[in-house]
């Protein structure tokens, strides 16, 4: 089936939302080239379970292919259009299975040299639509705090070198009751501005009391549904003719309640988790690794206003299919590895942070916890320079935010 | 990618006092070599399954390739433009290296490239028996690399595969102590095709590599990780068989697919040191000392952190030019030493070059045989 025979009910399988979304942009969607359509549809499947900013973003995007001309839709999906698709693909059920379809696709345009032809279109129809519909300013300038080095008594670790250049690098932070000013920042920024979903806490380890203010998430609290996917993950291993292709599939198809995650009475924070967990490449073994994806994945779709990110030692490396396995006894830790990938987690989490509008009047803060060294980035913090005075959180905060 | 080549030139200039290669004029400089082409062997190492310039030769990386940059690139003729425009995937990435042809097969399916390899141009051209193609490989879906489905080529005409892992699961039974040597990458575990049987890899063990099961298994208690097996056991190789086409993928850095930078790290600093190891190996046996030429690679880049498509370090998925764009070092005889040269080539003419040199004819590669070594 191609774009052009899509009717109404074929979207009868979606989410109420998602399915409203679909017939009312039927005639837009029927138009789009079949390299397409199924990556936007994959997005539109989802739409009952998107934080706000993404459901918001949707329906920008497809309010503009609504009002553009004839000659602008040519301009914007003719190099999609010339992507050479097989039959198969065609028959495949890419209205209810558009991730699956896009699995494919990313198959067959290696396979065929067409990657770097779709990566021009979709680079390209990108750029178009950022200058067409610009992404939302935020509220207030955005906030970035990440935590690193739970656990290490000492380090000679250069810290934060990628950082420094962006801001000032402080070596004397007064260390007790740093943790908790950041926590009482985040939480009194999400009083004051209380919007859904725009002020997180993401621990990689046992959180911290968690304000309820903030939206929290852990990589302890989902110990249970870890331990549920791992034993998921492992019966796939020892199942005839699997492979990491089969493995995503039935990954894909897991719902929150396969691992016992639609406790909480919020199915969008459900879904995220179940993601962060099934979509993550190493998020299941590493708590690093969890930390550093959920923080991301949380500032790519739920674009938040104030997020904090602690780090917590992760495993030590082991036989990658005894990691892939329940554990049966307490875990040996890796404190100084976790400290470095760590360093790199707040180095990736500045960048994310980076390319979310508002990044120039954005702050970022990373801190060694329990340790006086921290780097501070903001629109009034002077760049590439140490400081050397005892200062504590709550003031760099205050110079900074 | 200009760019991308000229800040991996400028680090190697200024770290590795390198000259610019394009400003010498080629010379026939294999034949000038002194060393008859029936005698020739090659070592072909790919540098553990693809690392960035920002953790290797750019300022901030060096010091995770000391061995690199102080002992083998002021010995190499270093070429900074790679280009692989193939599948970045590392079985498909390694059989595209090994035909000279960008396969097309599925990487994690066990499957014999497509294209005649260039164990099988070797050994058919040049009338050589099977002992003297060899391939040390990392895991068990390499399996198949050896040889290819090709008609007029395939079954029984290629490199004889080592799978180091297998042979050592064979030789301790699973013992616990050994399982550090067992790591794979992530995706592994959901990939283990079926190889051949204990036995015949015990039998390798005896009566290829003279290694008794004990000793075997005493030595590996001494080793941290799979690379570190694959190299020991290419010692071995070296040392009992000789080959002269030898074939070595690394692939300890791939555990950059978990996520922890970290380990990732530590994958290269040991790839490097390894690199070195073997470079030594080279130059201490008598069979190989003075005429062999050793290839480093990787077969492919990874993600920047630039590419908000991609998470950095972690993949090679977004195929943007850092993950297709890589570098090779060569070293031996008639090899001009530290040289950079930035003119891009695919990552296809390996297999051409070889044959240059060695005597024979990759005739159905789509690459070109590399004119600076010619």
């Amino acid at each position: 089936m191609l774009p052009r025979d899509l009717k109404p009910e074929q979207f009868s399988g979606y989410p109420p939302l998602a399915q409203r979304l679909a017939t009312g942009n039927l005639q837009s969607l029927r138009n789009l080239p079949l390299s397409f359509l199924p990556s936007l549809l994959r997005e539109m499947i989802e739409f009952d379970y998107k934080f706000p900013a993404e459901r918001r973003s949707l329906e920008r995007e497809l309010a503009n292919l609504k009002v553009l001309s004839e000659s602008q839709w040519k301009e914007w999906f003719s190099e999609f259009a010339a992507i050479h698709l097989s039959s198969s693909m065609e028959k495949f059920d890419w209205v209810n299975q558009p991730a699956q379809f896009v699995e494919q696709l990313s198959a067959h345009l290696w396979t065929t040299h067409q990657q770097d032809a779709f990566r021009k279109a979709a680079t390209e129809y990108g750029d178009r639509l950022r200058a067409a519909v610009p992404p939302e300013d935020p509220k207030i300038p955005r906030v970035a705090i990440a935590v690193v080095g739970q656990g290490v008594p000492s380090s000679e670790y250069p810290l934060f070198r990628k950082l420094r250049a962006h801001g000032a690098f402080y070596t004397k932070i007064d260390a007790k009751g740093g943790l908790n000013a950041l926590l009482d920042f985040a939480s009194v920024r999400a009083k004051t501005n209380p919007i859904p979903y725009a002020h997180w806490y993401i621990d990689g380890g046992q959180p911290a009391a968690c304000d309820s203010s903030l939206t929290c998430i852990s990589y302890r609290a989902l110990d249970p549904a870890r331990n549920q996917l791992l034993a998921k993950m492992q019966k796939q291993s020892e199942a005839p003719g699997s492979g990491p292709e089969n493995l995503r599939t039935v990954m894909a198809a897991l719902r929150p309640s396969d691992l016992k995650l639609d406790h909480a009475g919020d199915p969008v924070l459900s879904r995220f988790e179940l993601k962060l967990l099934t979509e993550g490449s190493g998020t299941q073994i590493f708590s690093t690794t969890f930390a550093q994806w959920a923080a991301r994945e949380t500032l790519r779709r739920a674009q938040p206003l104030t997020l904090m990110v602690r780090f917590a030692p992760r495993q030590r490396q082991r036989p990658m299919s005894e990691m892939l396995s329940v554990p049966k006894e307490t875990l040996e830790l890796d404190p100084q590895g976790s400290l470095v990938d760590a360093d790199f987690g707040a180095y990736y989490t500045w960048l994310n942070q980076q390319r979310l509008t508002g990044a120039a009047q954005a702050s970022f803060i990373a801190w060694f916890e329990e340790h006086g060294t921290a780097i501070a980035i903001g629109p009034t913090v002077p760049r590439g320079t140490v400081s050397n005075s005892s200062v504590d959180l709550k003031q760099v905060l205050s110079w900074t935010v | 990618m200009t760019q991308l080549s000229r800040n991996r030139r400028d680090f190697l200039r200024a770290a590795a006092g390198l000259t610019l290669g394009s400003t010498l004029l080629p010379s026939r400089l294999f034949s000038r070599s002194g060393v008859p082409q029936k005698d020739r062997k090659v070592v072909v190492i790919t540098f553990g399954g693809g690392a960035r310039d920002q953790e290797t030769f750019a300022p901030e990386g060096q010091e995770n390739i000391p061995n690199l940059m102080r002992e083998l690139i002021p010995q190499s003729s270093f070429f900074t433009q790679v280009v692989n425009r193939g599948i970045l995937g590392h079985y498909v990435a390694t059989a595209s290296l090994a035909t000279g042809v960008y396969e097309t097969i599925n990487n994690f399916a066990s499957l014999p490239p497509q294209s005649p390899t260039v164990f099988e141009y070797f050994r058919r051209d040049l009338h050589r028996p099977a002992s003297d193609a060899w391939v040390v490989a990392p895991s068990n879906g390499f399996n198949r690399i050896g040889e290819s489905s090709h008609r007029s080529y395939g079954p029984g005409q290629g490199a004889r595969v080592i799978l180091p892992k297998h042979l050592l699961t064979a030789a301790t039974k699973g013992t616990p102590d050994y399982e550090h040597l067992l790591r794979d990458n992530y995706e592994t575990p959901f990939f283990a095709p079926e190889v051949a049987g204990n036995e015949f890899e015990l039998e390798q063990l005896r009566t290829l590599l003279k290694l008794s099961v004990n000793d075997f298994k005493t030595h590996a208690l001494t080793l941290s990780s799979p690379d570190e097996l694959s190299v020991y056991i290419v010692r071995q190789l070296m040392r009992q068989a000789a080959p002269s086409l030898l074939w070595i993928t690394m692939h300890d850095i791939d555990i950059a697919h978990a996520g922890a930078y970290s380990l990732y790290i530590d994958g290269i600093r040991r790839t490097d040191r390894l690199c070195l190891e073997v470079w030594k190996a080279i130059e201490s046996e008598p069979e190989y000392a003075g005429k062999t030429t050793l290839f480093i690679l990787p077969d492919f880049g990874r993600d920047s952190d630039e590419d908000a498509g991609g998470n950095g370090f972690q993949h090679h998925r977004t195929g943007d030019v850092m993950s297709r764009t890589t570098w090779m070092m060569a070293l031996g005889p008639g090899v001009r030493e530290g040289i950079v040269y930035d003119r891009p080539l695919d990552s296809t003419d390996l297999v051409p070059t070889i044959g240059s040199m060695m005597g024979f004819s990759a005739e159905l590669s789509q690459g070109k045989p590399i004119q600076e070594f010619l």
